[in-house]
């Protein structure tokens, strides 16, 4: 039987999952806690994760930032009674969008190699950061 | 139990025959679902997933039909009297409020209200394990209170049993609508939704417009009639000449009322960044002195304020409504979904009773976690079957970053995919131990009580 990455990965079974909570000393704006969990220890580097969340946070925070964009878009959308998002995307959506990039691409390049798999926020309604730690099973089979 | 000694009949018999009678059945399972298609909440959707109301939608028809029927009486038969006394602007300016009115309206009733998916089951796992160990060894249900510090103010974070989470701060349980709702504000039942966060603006221009429009209407109509009492005529006859009129100042006399006094509190909430349902329960009130540090969440200025509630960033709908379910999520979770069978399924139950019995169970040993369970062979009919129709491979693989994840997790109701939910509660009545094991893994997923140690062996809750 060969194995291509993606056989062993959906044949990998799923070790442990890990979720990283929000964090709300900053009133209710969308930043996740940095604490390293126990459990990635022997599987990624502390700095690399803490930098990955960090950056996400930086991300929400553009998408949550009230400045004046924000703003214009909402006046323009009451004016049009709210018509204008028919078809225009809000400034979250893109950044939204900005995230999901650069989810893929900390997978790709970080976190798959470590038989890791970070969860984009937004398929968990924003509540958690799941990270899925999958067996190494290189040995089996 | 009927199943297992159902019918003897050999699969290779059986291999081509049910092929034909597969295939319709097979496509009409695969249609790929939606997310609100499974949604657990009490709520409907329109236009396939793209609107969605309260299932209690209380009396939006009247206040719709009240707006509508005023204003069209108001144009019928006061705007003719007075566009010849008095200007065109009168039909235009009302008309211009009324599309308004209208449009708020609707978009506050079909709009999401900030809604909070409910936790996963693996989350869900998670916060208790967290507690548990926290907490003493055995076994109690998880506190129901967390503290955390917003802005340097001690604020508790409730749990919520039926959503499995730690509400955020500001979120609240609807239980008309059975969703946590996010800046849960108060559940409307002329708006027929819950206002929350992604909906509060709407509702408050909402009301602001309709205030405006009912002044309007009102001031006209007054007007319209004292006109006609100038030309020389008596109230009773002016009145009687137009009949509609009373109608409508009736109507805009009682709601002005309300509608003002709605309009007057929801500005002063607006001002002071608070919710309905933070003032009514008086969250923030005690420290009456300096109410402003009473509210960790309000800004300095009154002005920040009512930017930040009312033009700030519009975030996205967090429950994905028109996002395609992967097979394996379409079976847990609420609303009668039926899962089609192809049917062939019976027989190979009843081979299952002796083959695929350790096989499931041989899996079921080897992996820790009860979801992140996941075939290491073919799937569970496979062996019976040569050609399986149903299995997860045939089906549209969800677009998502996380496709593998998915493929695995899908991998894990392998062992159940083409259970009718009929067939399912019979086999569970059954004493065939592989559909014990085997079931709960969807459906536990999809009953309340997810979290626990082992499978739920027996009769899972059904609802």
């Amino acid at each position: 039987m060969t194995h291509s990455l993606q056989d062993m990965r959906q044949q990998a079974a799923v070790a442990a999952k890990v979720f990283v909570q929000r964090d709300y000393t900053s009133g209710t704006m969308c930043q996740f806690q940095t604490k390293f969990p126990s459990e990635l220890e022997t599987k990624i580097d502390k700095q690399q994760f803490e930098e990955t969340i960090r950056t996400l946070n930086n991300l929400y925070a553009e998408a949550e930032k009230l400045g004046s964009q924000s703003f214009i878009e909402g006046c323009l959308a009451c004016l049009t009674a709210y018509t204008v998002f028919l078809c225009m995307e809000t400034h979250y959506e893109k950044v939204l969008k900005k995230i999901a990039k650069y989810i893929q691409e900390q997978n790709d390049k970080i976190y798959a190699p470590r038989g890791l798999l970070l969860t984009d926020p937004i398929e968990r309604g924003l509540r958690v950061i799941e990270i899925t730690i999958y067996e190494d099973r290189s040995f089996t089979r | 139990m009927k199943n297992c000694e159902y019918q003897q009949i050999d699969p290779r018999a059986l291999s081509v025959s049910p092929l034909s009678a597969q295939n319709p059945a097979e496509t009409k399972a695969q249609r790929p679902r939606r997310k609100w298609e499974a949604f657990p909440g009490k709520n409907r959707f329109f236009c396939d997933g793209r609107l969605i109301l309260a299932r209690q939608n209380g009396v939006l028809p009247l206040t719709l039909g009240l707006i509508v029927v005023t204003s069209g009486l108001f144009f019928a038969f006061d705007c003719p009297f007075l566009v010849e006394h008095l200007t065109v602007c009168i039909p235009v300016i009302g008309g211009l409020l009324f599309l308004f009115v209208v449009a708020s309206l609707l978009r506050t009733s079909f709009t999401d209200p900030g809604i909070l998916p409910r936790a996963t089951a693996e989350e869900a796992a998670d916060i208790e394990r967290q507690i548990d160990t926290s907490g003493s060894s055995t076994y109690r249900p998880p506190p129901r209170t967390k503290e955390i510090l917003i802005n340097q103010q001690v604020v508790k974070l409730k749990y919520c049993f039926t959503c499995k989470m730690f509400r955020p701060p500001r979120t609240s349980h609807c239980s008309l609508c059975d969703n946590c709702v996010e800046r849960f504000d108060h559940h409307c039942p002329w708006v027929g939704n819950c206002v929350g966060k992604r909906n509060y603006r709407y509702f408050y221009s909402f009301i602001i417009s309709l205030s405006f429009l009912t002044s309007f209407i009102f001031g006209c109509v007054v007007t319209h009639i004292t006109l006609r009492t100038q030309a020389g005529k008596s109230i009773v006859l002016a009145i009687q000449e137009s009949p509609a009129s009373v109608v409508e100042l009736v109507i805009c006399f009682f709601s002005i009322w309300s509608i003002l006094g709605l309009s007057g509190f929801h500005t002063y909430l607006v001002a002071s960044n608070l919710t309905t349902n933070e003032d009514i329960k008086g969250s923030w009130s005690s420290k009456r002195g300096a109410e402003e540090s009473g509210n960790p969440y309000s800004y300095s200025n009154i002005l920040t304020n009512c930017c930040v509630t009312l033009c700030g960033p519009m975030p996205p709908s967090l429950i994905d409504r028109r996002g395609f379910l992967a097979p394996d999520e379409g079976i847990p979770v609420a609303s009668a979904s039926e899962i089609e069978l192809p049917p062939f399924t019976p027989k190979s139950e009843a081979n299952m009773c002796t083959q695929s019995t350790k096989d499931v169970l041989e899996r079921m040993l080897r992996s820790s976690d009860f979801h992140g369970l996941c075939p290491s062979g073919t799937p569970k009919t496979s062996p019976l079957v040569p050609e399986v129709p149903g299995a997860p491979p045939a089906a549209k693989p969800p677009v998502s970053s996380g496709c593998s994840r998915q493929l695995a997790h899908r991998a894990v109701v392998d062992p159940c995919p083409p259970f009718s939910k009929s067939i399912r509660r019979d086999s569970l009545h059954s004493i065939n131990p592989a559909f014990r094991l085997a079931s709960p893994s969807p459906t536990l997923s999809r009953s309340v009580l997810v979290v626990g140690d082992g499978p739920d062996v027996g009769f899972p809750p059904q609802h």
